[in-house]
């Protein structure tokens, strides 16, 4: 993990990215500072371009543009990480039986895991947000209910290749318990690349919400990028500020966690690195 | 005869996916909160008390779920997704007049996506760490990160609104009633914009998976067998390596046809599309969720299909698959 980290260091990309990360960390932080009250407050007069008393300009109801990005970047990295740490959960449960059990187990959940990434993910995650009615949870339920597929296919590979090495054959010769024996010995042996790939999940995972939140089916009660931009639509034609300045900051977001991802990838996932 | 028989072979195997997608569905349906028949109906408390009787008899819901489920699987099987009382149409006839616009815009993102990111691809790893495969690269990383629907509607404001190019939105133009060679013209002037914003992150997968596949194939000792016997450069990579590169771009395609369904919802909803993507936004706008497992079976089901066309297209690329 430690030569990992050394290699990752030297990824000017990757740093880049982090770099970018770390700006949106310390915005989400300071957010209360920079924009104290609601952002659904109304703080001016309506669709006032940009440049003026406010950076990004206002929107139809007379709310601060930059005010609601800042607070849509909560929104945006809490269901990110929160549905990639879900969609990790499940899909190392789901690999790590395939993986450890082998035989019939492995057999049925791979034909389930591989019918989860066959079938519309998109589709599936706006039906699962309109069954449960949107809300930030159920959309962290629905873009982990449709992220965990590979997640599971590489646990059960890593597990796989495992599972006949020789300190783990030790192990159950010593008459350590399965628990024991995956908990204690095969998954620390594989947060290395389930970080790697992970991370790229949280990319994927903001761009799904903003599509949910888009088509409405955001929380409305709480700030997201989508929901800015889905909002702004109507007035596209006299005021383009209200949706460009939350789709570049989506696209900085999914580019910067994609190149920190990439860079993981490379420094931490073995099989890429014997390429 | 052999083909024949992979192909039922096949089919088989995609017997137990598509009872798959009615078991989803079906589960689905349970996963509301509170009476399904009045989840189905959408309106919550407002649908008439007829309308909820038929959804019940329809779906069985008054029955124990084992028969529950059995008549909702009879129904899936015979294509009665049920009726739609906001449109007062049956789901089916509403999804099936959908079907075409979908089917152009999807054939042509998919279709645009595939040509630009092999030949894109192939250029950067021809050209490895030359300026083009650097801006290559960059274009990639970017299209990979940029929300389809976001770009659509920049693509209004440039195209559109400001240089007044391209129509913004809609199938073709309203009361224009074109014929031949004007009507096609015209369809594709609405087309453009629409297959872009869909295309483009597609486009930037198969360009990275394309180049990493050629940079893989140009290693491999059949590579450098051709070079000693004195083949050209291009003649090698028309003749070998291309076809073996394509593999990934084929399979990874195949990865991708469901994703692509649920890209051309929120463009179509951007581009006041008339295809399957529309009618989805407005069912979910009118909470008809009905409608919407409708959309989701027949999505999932074209999914199918589309995998089965790519496992032919990899047994005609690749001999080596046994058949």
């Amino acid at each position: 993990m430690g030569a990992g980290l050394a290699r990752f260091a030297r990824n000017r990309m990757a740093l880049f990215g982090a770099a970018i990360l770390l700006g949106l960390l310390l915005l989400v932080l300071a957010t209360p500072a920079l924009f104290p009250g609601d952002p659904f407050r109304l703080v001016g007069p309506a669709l006032q371009p940009p440049g003026g008393r406010f950076l990004l300009g206002t929107d139809t109801l007379g709310r601060d543009v930059a005010a609601q990005i800042a607070y849509g970047a909560r929104t945006s990295l809490l269901i990110g990480v929160g549905a990639t740490l879900g969609a990790i959960l499940f899909g190392v449960i789901v690999g790590g039986l395939a993986g450890y059990y082998r035989g019939a187990v492995e057999i049925v959940l791979m034909r389930v895991t591989e019918f989860f990434q066959t079938i519309p993910a998109f589709v599936l995650a706006i039906l699962i947000v309109a069954i449960l009615s949107p809300s930030v949870t159920s959309e962290i339920i629905a873009i982990a209910a449709v992220s965990w597929p590979g997640i599971a296919r590489l646990v059960r590979g890593e597990f796989a290749a495992l599972g006949g090495r020789e300190f783990i054959l030790a192990c159950t010769g010593l008459g350590a318990s399965d628990a024991r024996i995956i908990f204690r010995h095969m998954l620390p042996n594989c947060t290395a690349p389930i970080i790697a790939v992970g991370s790229l999940l949280i990319g994927t995972a903001i761009l799904i919400e903003a599509g949910l939140a888009f088509l409405g089916l955001g929380d409305p009660n709480v700030m997201s990028w989508g929901l800015i931009i889905s909002a702004g639509r109507a007035v596209l034609r006299s005021a383009w500020w209200i949706c460009t300045f939350p789709g570049i900051a989506i696209l900085l977001t999914v580019l910067a966690i994609n190149l920190v991802g990439d860079g993981l990838n490379e420094a931490l996932n073995p099989r890429l690195r014997e390429r | 005869m052999r083909l024949a028989r992979y192909l039922g072979h096949r089919i088989l195997l995609a017997i137990p996916v598509v009872l798959g997608i009615v078991v989803l569905n079906f589960f689905l349906i349970h996963l509301a909160p509170g009476d399904a028949a009045s989840v189905l109906a959408g309106e919550s408390g407002a649908a008439s008390p007829e309308y909820l009787e038929q959804l019940r008899q329809k779906f069985g819901l008054d029955q124990p779920l084992g028969t529950q489920f059995l008549v909702y699987l009879t129904n899936m099987l015979h294509l009665n997704l049920g009726y739609s009382f906001r449109n007062d149409s049956p789901v089916t006839d509403l999804i099936l007049d959908r079907l075409w616009p979908t089917g152009l815009l999807m054939l042509t993102a998919f279709g645009a996506a595939l040509v630009a990111g092999t030949l894109l691809g192939l250029i950067a790893a021809t050209r490895r760490n030359s300026w083009r495969d650097s801006v290559i690269s960059l274009v990639s990383l970017v299209a990979y990160a940029t929300p389809g629907f976001w770009l659509g509607l920049m693509m209004i404001v440039v195209f559109a609104i400001h240089l007044g190019w391209l129509p913004t939105s809609g199938f073709d133009t309203v009361g224009a009633d074109t014929e031949g060679w004007d009507q096609v013209w015209d369809v594709a002037r609405h087309l453009v914009m629409p297959a872009i914003a869909l295309s483009l992150f597609y486009l930037a997968v198969y360009a990275r998976v394309m180049r990493a596949s050629v940079l893989e194939q140009v290693g491999m000792d059949y590579v450098t067998t051709a070079r000693a016997k004195g083949q050209t450069e291009t003649r090698i990579m028309t003749g070998h390596v291309l076809r073996n590169a394509l593999l990934p771009v084929v399979t990874m395609a195949g990865v991708q046809a469901g994703n692509l369904i649920g890209g051309s919802i929120v463009v179509e909803t951007v581009f006041g599309w008339p295809g399957i993507g529309t009618l989805a936004f407005n069912a979910l706008q009118s909470r008809d969720l009905n409608l919407l497992l409708g959309i989701f079976f027949v999505s999932a089901c074209l999914v199918v299909l589309v995998n089965l066309a790519v496992d032919l297209i990899y047994t005609a690329l690749d001999p080596r698959m046994e058949l």
